[in-house]
């Protein structure tokens, strides 16, 4: 695929940064899984591992930013190569963010599982999440395989997470100010859509890097954003 | 880093040739200098940018069956019209070279030769402040104001090659070449003549041959690769180091074979 | 890590490379010995040989200055030999008789006249007076004296008769002998008389060719050097020059000789026997000679300083001259004197335009007539007379001397010029 260098050490060196990647990718993508299981089965089981797991999670990250230092002091990366290990320890923050994430859908499932709540919600949240989910496997993908347009899709995607956050949010408002005696239960509901939410935009940041690790620069349209429930008509 | 104002070009090249015998060396280079940078030009052994330096200067001339075509203007002027004095030229632009080659005569003597020999100076007292005035500049004053007489070889590497910078600016050239200026020191002294040269950007143009990309990308403004005696690419320093728009360039920065 | 087998066979190797070192340092402590044993033996005994005419006797004499020899108004005319004869003779009071005053009288130099005179012409105030004085012996009295002669000899075999054994004796039991440093050997010109003859005539005689020689030599090889070196294009044709050049170095020396006489002598019309005509005869022979060690100092300073130079915009004629020369001269001066002292010791050129001639007077300048020292050596090796063989190899002495001078100014010179870049 691209040539390689002189220096062999130094195509393990990238290689292994790309791993890294790939494993912290894995991680956050059966972290949020998990997450949306707890969500759907209501089953209180897995959260301890899911917490658990996302220890190892920002170990990992932490991990994956030593070994760019390093490579950045040894190697002096020049072009592709230094955008592609910026794009990496971008991206592994990001991927640690999301696992927060996940694990506070996690814990917030916990505390909603016990109160019987609207069915339509928890669909709707689920399918935002199989949305966020599809749309961080394919750019993780994108990333692996240096694909800028594949990223530049799930970029737009983005619109449609938006869209739904929007409605559920003008839904659970609705439900509190009709019935206050389901305000916390709807509160936790919103809680967990918002962080569905940023996890899309999040998806989002990763695919501007792919875009940066191939292009050199950032996409120059401002990201199309439907997200109103911050007041405003265009994305903020 | 950022020259806000528009750059004045300094030398103009067009169409570049040079042939050595039979072999050619350099195919139709054309590359601009502007005035008052560092341009720094880089590229693998035997891809023609010392020879396209020693071009600017004219000491191909010496070299026995070197032919050079083409254009090469300073201060729109081509130089190697019939009407240029070579040694004039030699004086407007000073050479410093990768070993360093101080006279074997006293430090103040080496510095002093270069105004001399062109007659800048009428008295004792003036060639005197030419002599520290480029020593200064040269950030090598201080080390060496208390010992002028001593033998130019006498001094450290890096402090042979100040010596060698100061008494090409001692001439008062309009442009600096070197031609690897920093390989044969250490990182110390390389660190101390990079620090020099972004002072002397202010007065003078400079063209740098360097094998280091690193230095390159920290102390040149443009740079132009060269491969197999043609520029592939140039441009600004920080393009061509960040994102490079040929691939044979991303290459060559990125240590790659092909 | 691996260890090292030592297999026997390469035991054996290494015992046998150690070996061929061995012996091929004994080889050059042999050759290097052998060669000075050699070097020794041969400066040893020509040093020994040449001793005997170092050194002169000489007889007190009691000298009575006065006007029966001598006529104050013209002194120089003045009968000194009688006078010499006079004082001798008065020693023998006894010695009666043409034959055996004649005799007595040749025991003396013919130099002793000029002992005398020269101590009146010094000392104007001594006429009239009676002075004691030593006076020149004569060579065959001389080499009796010092032993060379062999008394022993029966007296038809002996050059020195019984009566002069006698009236010698008689001398040497008065006490008035002497032996001195010979300075007439160099303050002498050259003489069919062995006591009186010296190397002065010929030593300046060198020393004016050899002015001519450096003044003609030196400049054309130098410059003909730079030019070749710096400033030619190298095409054929100064590759065709610079193997003239180097042929010429080993072109025999009898040629120029021939040479200068065909040209000099005969087409130009210059005085033969003149140091004008050696030296210049002999600046033919040396300028391939410093052509040859210029190039190569030239040569062998690195491109580096000549580059620094151009860079900073000297013309060319000034990279040679402030840079280049001053760097080169080492290796220009060694040549050169190299050069010199090997013309010193030339010979054969110089027979051709006449200076192996007997030549008494000291030359004046470059156009008197004049020998050098290895002619003069030549010569007297052919004289028969006994003395002349110490005196032969006296000459060789004084010349080695100046050779050895001539190259330690080289050493010096190349010494205080030397530069380190």
């Amino acid at each position: 695929m691209e040539d390689q260098h002189i220096v062999t050490a130094f195509d393990r060196d990238l290689a292994e940064l790309n791993r890294m990647i790939a494993q912290l990718g894995g991680m956050a993508e059966q972290q949020l899984a998990a997450a949306t299981e707890l969500l759907d089965a209501r089953n209180p089981a897995p959260i301890d591992a899911l917490i658990a797991k996302d220890k190892e999670l920002d170990a990992l990250e932490f991990h994956l930013n030593e070994r760019a230092i390093e490579i950045i002091a040894i190697r002096s990366p020049m072009a592709t190569d230094l955008r592609r290990i910026i794009a990496a320890v971008k991206i592994a923050s990001v991927l640690e963010r999301i696992g927060d994430y996940a694990k506070n859908i996690a814990k917030r499932s916990r505390v909603i599982i016990d109160s019987e709540t609207n069915r339509a919600d928890s669909i709707s949240l689920t399918r935002m999440a199989s949305l966020v989910q599809q749309m961080l496997n394919q750019v993780l993908d994108a990333y692996a395989t240096s694909d800028a347009d594949l990223a530049m899709d799930v970029w737009d995607r983005d619109q449609q997470v938006d869209q739904l956050h929007t409605s559920m949010y003008r839904d659970l408002l609705a439900m509190i100010s009709a019935q206050s005696e389901v305000a916390e239960v709807s509160s936790h509901l919103l809680f967990i859509a918002k962080n569905i939410e940023r996890i899309g935009d999040h998806t989002t940041g990763i695919a501007e890097q792919v875009y940066f690790l191939v292009n050199g620069t950032l996409p120059s349209d401002d990201r199309p954003k439907a997200d109103e429930s911050s007041g405003t008509q265009k994305g903020a | 880093m950022n020259d806000t104002t528009d750059p004045k070009i300094k030398i103009e090249a067009r169409g570049v040739d040079v042939f050595y015998g039979e072999a050619q060396a350099l195919h139709g280079i054309d590359l601009d200098v502007n005035a008052n940078q560092v341009t720094a030009l880089i590229g693998p052994s035997g891809c023609g940018k010392s020879t396209f330096l020693r071009c600017i200067n004219r000491m191909n001339d010496v070299i026995d069956g070197c032919r050079v075509n083409g254009n090469i203007a300073i201060d729109g002027q081509d130089i190697y019209s019939s009407d240029i004095d070579v040694v004039e030229l030699r004086a407007r632009v000073g050479m410093v070279f990768q070993k360093p080659n101080p006279f074997p005569k006293s430090i103040y003597d080496n510095v002093a030769y270069g105004p001399r020999i062109h007659g800048l100076s009428q008295s004792r007292e003036q060639l005197d402040h030419i002599v520290e005035s480029s020593l200064k500049r040269a950030g090598l004053w201080a080390e060496v104001s208390d010992r002028l007489s001593a033998s130019g070889t006498s001094l450290s590497g890096g402090q042979q090659q100040r010596l060698c910078i100061a008494r090409a600016i001692a001439v008062s050239p309009d442009v600096v070449l070197m031609d690897e200026p920093c390989s044969a020191l250490d990182p110390i002294a390389t660190a101390v003549i990079e620090e020099l040269m972004e002072e002397l950007r202010k007065d003078y143009t400079i063209v740098i041959v360097t094998h280091s990309m690193q230095q390159a990308a920290r102390i040149s403004q443009r740079t132009a690769y060269f491969h197999l005696g043609n520029v592939v690419e140039h441009g600004a320093t920080q393009q061509i180091f960040t994102n490079p728009k040929n691939q044979q360039t991303e290459a060559y920065i990125s240590g790659k074979i092909g | 890590m691996t260890e090292f087998s030592q297999t026997d066979a390469r035991k054996a190797q290494l015992a046998k490379r150690y070996r061929a070192e061995t012996r091929f340092k004994a080889f050059g402590i042999g050759a290097i010995c052998t060669a000075g044993l050699i070097l020794l033996f041969l400066m040893g005994s020509i040093l020994i040989s040449s001793l005997p005419a170092f050194t002169q006797h000489y007889v007190t004499l009691d000298i009575e200055i006065s006007e029966r020899h001598i006529d104050t108004q013209n002194l120089a005319d003045s009968d000194w030999r009688g006078l010499a004869r006079a004082s001798l003779r008065a020693q023998f009071p006894d010695v009666q008789g043409r034959r055996d005053k004649r005799a007595l009288g040749k025991l003396l130099s013919l130099g002793a006249s000029d002992d005398v005179r020269d101590y009146v012409l010094a000392n104007p105030s001594s006429l009239g007076t009676s002075v004691r004085l030593p006076v020149t012996f004569s060579d065959d009295i001389d080499l009796l004296l010092k032993g060379v002669i062999d008394r022993e000899l029966p007296e038809n075999e002996r050059v020195v008769s019984n009566q002069d054994l006698a009236w010698l004796d008689q001398l040497v039991a008065e006490g008035r002998i002497s032996r001195k440093f010979a300075t007439k050997i160099f303050t002498n010109g050259d003489s069919r008389e062995p006591e009186l003859a010296g190397l002065r005539g010929a030593l300046v005689g060198t020393l004016w060719t050899l002015l001519v020689t450096l003044l003609a030599s030196f400049p054309l090889g130098v410059m003909a050097a730079i030019y070749l070196e710096e400033i030619a294009p190298k095409n054929r044709l100064t590759r065709i020059i610079e193997v003239n050049i180097n042929n010429l170095a080993a072109v025999p020396s009898i040629v120029f000789g021939l040479l200068g006489l065909a040209v000099f002598i005969n087409f130009f019309g210059m005085p033969r026997s003149a140091p004008l005509v050696g030296g210049l005869v002999l600046a033919l022979m040396t300028l391939p000679r410093i052509i040859i060690p210029t190039r190569a100092a030239f040569a062998a300073i690195p491109p580096s300083i000549r580059e620094a130079a151009m860079g900073v915009g000297a013309s060319r004629l000034q990279v040679i001259m402030h840079h280049v020369l001053p760097l080169a001269m080492p290796g220009i001066l060694t040549g050169t004197i190299i050069g010199l002292a090997q013309a010193a010791g030339e010979t054969a050129p110089l027979l051709m335009i006449g200076m192996m001639a007997f030549i008494v007077d000291v030359p004046t300048d470059v156009t008197a007539k004049a020998t050098v020292l290895p002619a003069q050596i030549y010569m007297w090796a052919n004289n028969p007379e006994r003395a002349f063989m110490a005196r032969t190899s006296a000459g060789i002495v004084v010349l080695l001397s100046l050779l050895l001078l001539v190259n330690a100014t080289a050493i010096y010179f190349r010494k205080r010029f030397e530069k380190r870049w």
